[in-house]
């Protein structure tokens, strides 16, 4: 039995990017491979130093695009595998990502987003979204976590893994820079200890006996020769998809129970000052809510709508110019419901400036 | 010469995935012969069931389902990473990437120039045909100067495109040693088969990264006839293309 | 809410690390806090700034639009953290890196200052005090509190304990953590250093009572 890297259970007070680094360890992921980006390295340079002493390996590649493939090669191989990146990084990993979602590769990858389009900034942003959600020449069939805070990013690199090997979807986790550079506590914990079982590793190919002797052979394309073959294979992924989103969504909701003049729709780190806005508000005579999908996607659509139902308006906060304003008008799409937005792309949000933007838009 | 080898030997290596044959290349190309070498190669060295065959886009990905060993076909020129991957995560397999010269040199050769940097113990095959097949004939890194593609109908010139990559003369200068680097022909394959099993064996004796190129031949979009095609492979590719090992593990080269 | 605490100066004056020890005590201390270093490409040759919000409660959102405190350690971070000044802050800068007010005949009712351009380092070096540029306090602060930390550490310390110093008069300044969970932070950080040499452990822990000594306790919120 080899030696937990976290046993029982530990209050910390460390970066977004070292939680990454732990929680991938605690889930018991066998290899990263990765490629320095700012503010993605420091996972890379946490886990290089954690993971030797527990038998983990580790690979920095020429690029992402190998990045990404070789995470696919050791996925194949049986390896609870991942990889982390952002920006301008994240554009070349949409390539693997996209292979990943047609050949159904458990592979997991975190996102510390920072600001966009092209190198823009190293520092922080909620604009990798649609790049994240539905990046590649695909139809989107992957899990998208967003985190808002180091509690979630321990918890949901964790889940990560479990969700990718369990419904064979591309599964990443969105943090940001603010997160991932910023300091702040949180609970460290062993998954086993609280009653979460690890999905087994199962290889794809290189399984024992002799191909085509002993067993059938492993042969795993994404290239078919006809429409209707593809239209078979995409309508599968399709079905599955469909069929799991309800067990993989998420959501939280925040003063939506009773009648509301405005919902505050935020993600992510933001969903925090959504959180911080809605004491300030109610001081102010507004009745706010807050509703915050954990799952990007899949989309907590229901619970979404439900809440969205109960109030006058909708404002939807981010930091980027309409990408999860694009989802959320998917979502409530036939509701008679007004839809405002505070878009602030690369900047982050505070809870003043969204009580500021809602009392002047009343 | 070529003719009597393939005359002489089994019809079927026992690799083969009989269900995908006939396979699915078009007559007179080199990938069935080269595919050919490389079946009897694992067949000999008895790893059909650690092989992992990892396969490119163009015409390398008709292979898919060639062999009976698992296999992946990847992106165009990811299938140095992909199978990188693989022989990280479990180092007791035995990752071939297969792949043409797009997917090798253009492409992909930021991979291809990587592994042979890291010494990954990968055994990478490359069929250089001097165009790429599967999108119809346009110029590839190895097309020769004065060589009429479809993407060069006045013919390759240098001075506007470049003289065709020498690829294994470029991964013998920058890989270490350990690797194994030839370069050999669809016109001699009993070498051929020669270089593949070394470059099979090199791998797995852990030396370091394996890298054979096969002069091969692509009829369909030369547009020649069988003696201007085997003329092409023999003599101008040839010329162009010095065919021998450009490095050996503690050993002199063969030339 | 939060206590929001800005400190701001040139690379090398130990910003971040007392941005750290100050987050670190809080947490020790059972309290909420967030630190954030700022991380533009500017980090290399820019002004280095670090944000900490403490609270008995979880900290909302990591960026905040004003401070309760600000601590410039240089012209450039004078100007570079106006934008978190409002009229409830503390501004307290480093008159010996940040030269005196001088107030211009044309400018009546506004405070301005000829900061020194040069990093502490060269402080030596003569003085052009005609070329340099001004900068401006800024005005709106609710209290404007001059140190003189940089010369008090030279002179009567150490120059490296100048950044204990100021966090020394940060922790007056805000009381937001004990000094005896800043003195526990501190040995957490430097406890296999102080082991090996008790004096560099005085040494500390004197700066961090000589800073506390500079300010009088202002109170936020």
């Amino acid at each position: 039995m080899k030696e937990k890297p976290v046993k029982g259970e530990r209050r910390v007070f460390m970066t977004g990017n070292e939680v990454c680094a732990w929680a991938a360890l605690a889930a018991d992921a066998d290899i990263m491979f990765g490629y320095p980006i700012t503010p993605q390295t420091d996972i890379m340079q946490y886990w290089t130093r954690l993971a030797p002493k527990y038998g983990k390996k580790f690979l920095q590649t020429e690029d992402e695009i190998s990045a990404g493939f070789t995470t696919l090669g050791a996925v194949i191989a049986g390896k609870r595998a991942f990889s982390a990146t952002t920006g301008p990084g994240n554009v070349l990993f949409q390539e693997p990502m996209s292979m990943a979602e047609m050949m159904r590769i458990p592979v997991v990858l975190i996102i510390p987003m920072r600001g966009g389009p092209s190198t823009a900034t190293v520092i922080y942003s909620q604009q990798e979204v649609t790049m994240t959600a539905f990046g590649g020449n695909g139809e989107g069939f992957r899990v998208v976590y967003s985190t808002a805070g180091h509690q979630d990013l321990y918890d949901y690199t964790i889940k990560a893994f479990n969700t990718a090997w369990k419904y064979r979807f591309p599964t990443f986790v969105l943090s940001d820079g603010y997160q991932g550079k910023m300091r702040e506590s949180l609970t460290i914990y062993d998954p086993a200890e609280r009653g979460i079982e690890m999905v087994k590793a199962e290889p794809m190919l290189g399984l024992p006996g002799i191909p085509g002797v002993d067993r059938p052979t492993r042969h795993l394309r994404n290239t078919y020769n006809t429409e209707e073959e593809l239209y078979e294979v995409v309508m599968q992924i399709a079905r599955d998809f469909e069929k799991a989103a309800p067990e993989i969504v998420e959501w939280q909701d925040f003063d939506t129970d009773s009648e509301m003049d405005v919902l505050i729709l935020a993600h992510g780190v933001v969903s925090r000052a959504a959180q911080g806005a809605l004491p300030l508000l109610k001081n102010e005579g507004i009745k706010a809510g807050h509703f915050r999908p954990i799952t990007l996607r899949p989309m907590p659509e229901e619970q979404m709508r439900a809440a969205a139902a109960r109030a006058n308006r909708v404002v939807v906060v981010e930091s980027a110019y309409g990408q999860f304003l694009k989802l959320v008008k998917e979502t409530l799409y036939g509701m008679d419901k007004p839809i405002d937005a505070i878009l602030r792309p690369g900047v982050g949000i505070t809870a003043e400036e969204i009580v500021a933007e809602i009392k002047e838009r009343r | 010469m070529a003719k009597e080898t393939i005359a002489l030997t089994p019809a079927m290596p026992k690799c083969w995935n009989p269900d995908s044959k006939p396979h699915k290349f078009c007559p007179g190309c080199g990938h069935g012969l080269t595919l050919k070498m490389l079946g009897q190669a694992i067949d000999e060295l008895g790893i059909q069931d650690k092989v992992i065959f990892g396969c490119d886009i163009g015409c390398s990905l008709l292979s898919w389902d060639f062999f009976n060993v698992d296999s992946v076909q990847t992106h165009h020129g990811r299938t140095t990473p992909v199978i990188t991957g693989i022989k990280r995560a479990r180092p007791e397999l035995i990752g071939i990437a297969y792949m043409g010269d797009g997917g090798g040199y253009a492409i992909g050769a930021q991979h291809l120039v990587n592994a042979a940097t890291r010494n990954e113990k990968i055994t990478a095959i490359l069929i250089n045909n001097t165009n790429y097949g599967m999108t119809g004939g346009q110029m590839a890194p190895t097309t020769l100067p004065g060589q009429i593609t479809e993407t060069t109908p006045f013919g390759r010139d240098p001075e506007d495109s470049g003289y065709p990559t020498m690829g294994p003369e470029m991964v013998a200068a920058i890989a270490r040693e350990g690797a194994y680097v030839a370069r050999g022909s669809m016109a001699n394959l009993r070498q051929l088969k020669r270089f593949l099993k070394k470059a099979l064996e090199n791998q797995m004796e852990g030396n370091g990264f394996s890298f054979v190129e096969v002069l091969s031949s692509c009829p369909t979009n030369w547009r020649t006839n069988a003696e201007a095609t085997w003329r092409f492979v023999e003599k101008d590719m040839a010329e162009h293309f010095p065919v021998g090992e450009f490095k050996v593990p503690g050993k002199k080269e063969e030339k | 809410m939060a206590v929001r605490i800005v400190l701001a100066g040139e690379g090398g004056q130990g910003v971040q690390v007392i941005a750290n020890i100050l987050a670190e005590a809080a947490y020790a201390e059972g309290k909420e806090a967030v630190y954030i270093p700022n991380f533009g490409v500017e980090q290399r040759g820019g002004v280095s700034i670090a944000f900490v919000q403490i609270d008995d409660k979880r900290i909302d959102s990591p960026k905040f639009p004003k401070a309760d405190i600000v601590v410039a350690l240089s012209n450039r971070a004078v100007d570079r953290t106006r934008q978190y000044v409002d009229e409830r802050t503390t501004f307290v800068y480093d008159d010996s890196l940040v030269a005196a007010a001088e107030i211009h005949e044309d400018v009546i009712g506004i405070q301005a200052v000829e900061a020194d351009p040069r990093s502490q380092r060269q402080t030596e070096a003569v003085d052009d005090s005609k070329q340099r540029k001004t900068v401006r306090l800024p005005e709106s602060a609710g209290t404007i509190i001059p140190l003189s930390a940089n010369d008090i550490a030279k002179k009567e310390l150490h120059p490296r304990v100048f950044n204990v110093m100021i966090l020394g008069a940060v922790l007056k300044a805000t009381g937001v953590v004990s000094v005896e969970q800043v003195k526990a932070a501190l040995e957490a950080r430097l406890g296999g250093k102080f082991a090996k040499n008790p004096e560099l452990r005085d040494l500390n822990y004197r700066a961090l009572e000589r800073g506390m000594g500079l300010v009088e306790h202002v109170g936020v919120n």
